[in-house]
């Protein structure tokens, strides 16, 4: 069964500088609070895995945490430009970003064959782009009928990180909605942390939901309100209007500097996260 | 009842749609025209979402093609590997709605840099789902606002493929999809030419020109013989399209 532990402590037990990490949750249950203790203890090197990086990463590579991003779609959602990550592509700020860029089918396809204990996933696609030359893929023959197809080298992390609704105290995780690699990103990674909205007695079972065995699982930390800005279905809404005021904090440098040192490194946990989240716009 | 450039757009776009389609939708301007159309003459069409919402009808258009909005009310909600695997892939998709930075001459998509590669002056967010869009939905639909920076003879970095280089090009890679039928602007539409593949002007939007048309491409754009000038939107059309701008713009004005 899963360690449950503190966020603090299971960040500090799981993830080492230099470590292969992979933050999920396609636009749901972004592990965000996770993203902010791996910024509050000073990780560096990381090789940072995400489909769709959005501010979680865009947080991460402006705090100087990341050496390469493997990624298939950089930007903030319905809005435009993650500007630290821009910023660290276009001028090297804070430091040089190295990039290995795919298509989302091709991610996708990578985190199902790492979970399945598989060298490569295989797919139709990145036929005749330019991205093939800048890419970790290759062409392969199908055995049975010739066809030419790509391969994707698997995902596999030292660390996957996503956040769920909720667990119980073996750490059996239950999560719905929005699903996107939540299951195959614990189960491609070496360790894995899940964080949750709550602990529950019992998980009681609802259709469609994703259930992920606790002996799957590294360790659990209860952390509620760890998606924000992002949701958890059935818990609380996705700030919009926070993509959006992001925009302007992660635009310029010494903005979005002293927006962390406020939000994150003087903070010391999700529950301080929120409380200045409430000073900063008044209801 | 006046209207504006984008509103053009999205109505030129909806009216593609046939009542039924199956679509994959992509953010801003698509997820606009496809719920449009959804909400006027195509109530039964299907819209995909790479978040893996199959069927989704959204109340409000949605920032995000992950909020919560779609996922509560579609058919189903499948994984991502699902979603672009048995769906996409698996050849279920009809209409596949794009956006891109640049455009060439047959069609092919830029989204990943402007200028080199390893040294850009813009980094722009990259594939996403797109080239895979392109290449298996039965057909694509561009929608993208006409200039000679995005309308360019030559793209900075090909990320999905239209037509390639020309006719044969598609068939080369295997693709199943018919490719890009239209690229919807805020000044008109163009469409391949059947023989060449090479995008051509087919039809004007009320008020734009042909000049105008030449002088938004960078390359020296063709004008069908019969080109057409659409309907402007309906007082119908743009009730339903503007009762549709919400969670977006409310956000926006905070």
């Amino acid at each position: 069964m899963a360690d449950l532990v503190p966020l603090n402590e299971g960040i500090a037990a799981l993830v080492r500088d230099g470590d292969t990490v992979a933050l999920e949750g396609f636009t749901h249950l972004i592990p965000h609070a996770a993203g902010h203790e791996l910024i509050r203890q000073g990780r560096r090197d990381l090789t940072l895995i995400r489909m769709t990086p959005d501010i979680v990463y865009d947080q991460l590579i402006g705090m100087g945490c990341a050496r390469r991003l493997v990624f298939s779609w950089g930007g903030n959602p319905g809005v435009g430009s993650l500007h630290r990550f821009r910023d660290a592509v276009e001028h090297g700020w804070p430091a040089p970003l190295e990039l290995e860029e795919h298509t989302h089918a091709g991610m996708a396809a990578a985190y199902a064959a790492g979970a399945a204990n598989l060298p490569f996933g295989t797919l139709r696609g990145y036929a005749g782009s330019d991205l093939v030359e800048r890419t970790s893929v290759a062409t392969i023959e199908c055995p049975f009928t010739g066809e030419r197809l790509t391969a994707v080298r698997a995902i596999r992390p030292d660390v996957g990180i996503v956040h769920a609704q909720r667990a119980d105290a073996q750490g059996n995780v239950q999560l719905w909605g929005i699903s996107g690699v939540q299951k195959e990103t614990v189960l491609a990674s070496a360790r894995s942390l899940v964080t949750v909205e709550e602990l529950v007695p019992e998980l009681t079972p609802l259709p469609g939901a994703v259930v992920v065995p606790g002996w799957a699982i590294t360790a659990v930390s209860v952390v509620p309100g760890g998606a924000h800005p992002s949701y958890a279905h059935g818990y609380y809404d996705r700030d919009n209007a926070f993509y959006v005021r992001w925009d302007a904090i992660g635009r310029d440098r010494d903005r979005f500097r002293s927006w962390m040192r406020r939000h994150v490194l003087e903070t010391a946990d999700v529950h301080e996260y929120h409380a200045r989240l409430r000073e900063a716009v008044p209801a | 009842m006046s209207h504006t450039a984008a509103e053009m757009m999205a109505v030129a776009a909806a009216r593609r749609l046939r009542n039924g389609t199956v679509c994959f939708v992509g953010i801003g301007l698509p997820s606009k025209a496809a719920n449009l159309a959804r909400r006027t003459h195509a109530p039964e069409a299907v819209l995909l979402y790479e978040s893996g919402t199959i069927g989704a009808k959204p109340e409000h258009l949605p920032l995000s093609i992950g909020d919560g909005e779609l996922a509560e009310r579609a058919d189903a909600v499948v994984s991502v590997p699902e979603i672009f695997g048995y769906w996409l892939q698996g050849g279920r998709v009809d209409v596949g709605f794009l956006g891109a930075a640049q455009i060439d001459r047959f069609g092919n998509l830029n989204s990943t840099v402007i200028g080199p590669y390893d040294t850009p002056r813009v980094r722009l967010p990259g594939a996403g789902g797109a080239p895979e869009i392109a290449a298996c939905c039965r057909e694509t639909i561009v929608m993208l606002h006409q200039t000679p920076r995005a309308f360019v003879s030559r793209l900075d970095f090909m990320t999905t493929v239209g037509f390639g280089d020309g006719p044969g090009s598609r068939e080369a890679l295997g693709f199943s999809g018919a490719g890009v039928t239209a690229v919807v602007t805020d000044l008109g539409v163009l469409e391949p030419d059947p023989e060449s593949c090479e995008l051509t002007l087919t039809e004007l939007h009320p008020g734009a020109s042909e000049d105008d048309a030449r002088e938004a491409t960078g390359w020296d754009l063709r004008v069908a013989d019969g080109l057409r000038v659409g309907d402007p939107p309906t007082a119908d059309e743009l009730d339903v399209l503007r009762a549709l701008r919400t969670i977006d713009d409310a956000a926006s004005a905070e």
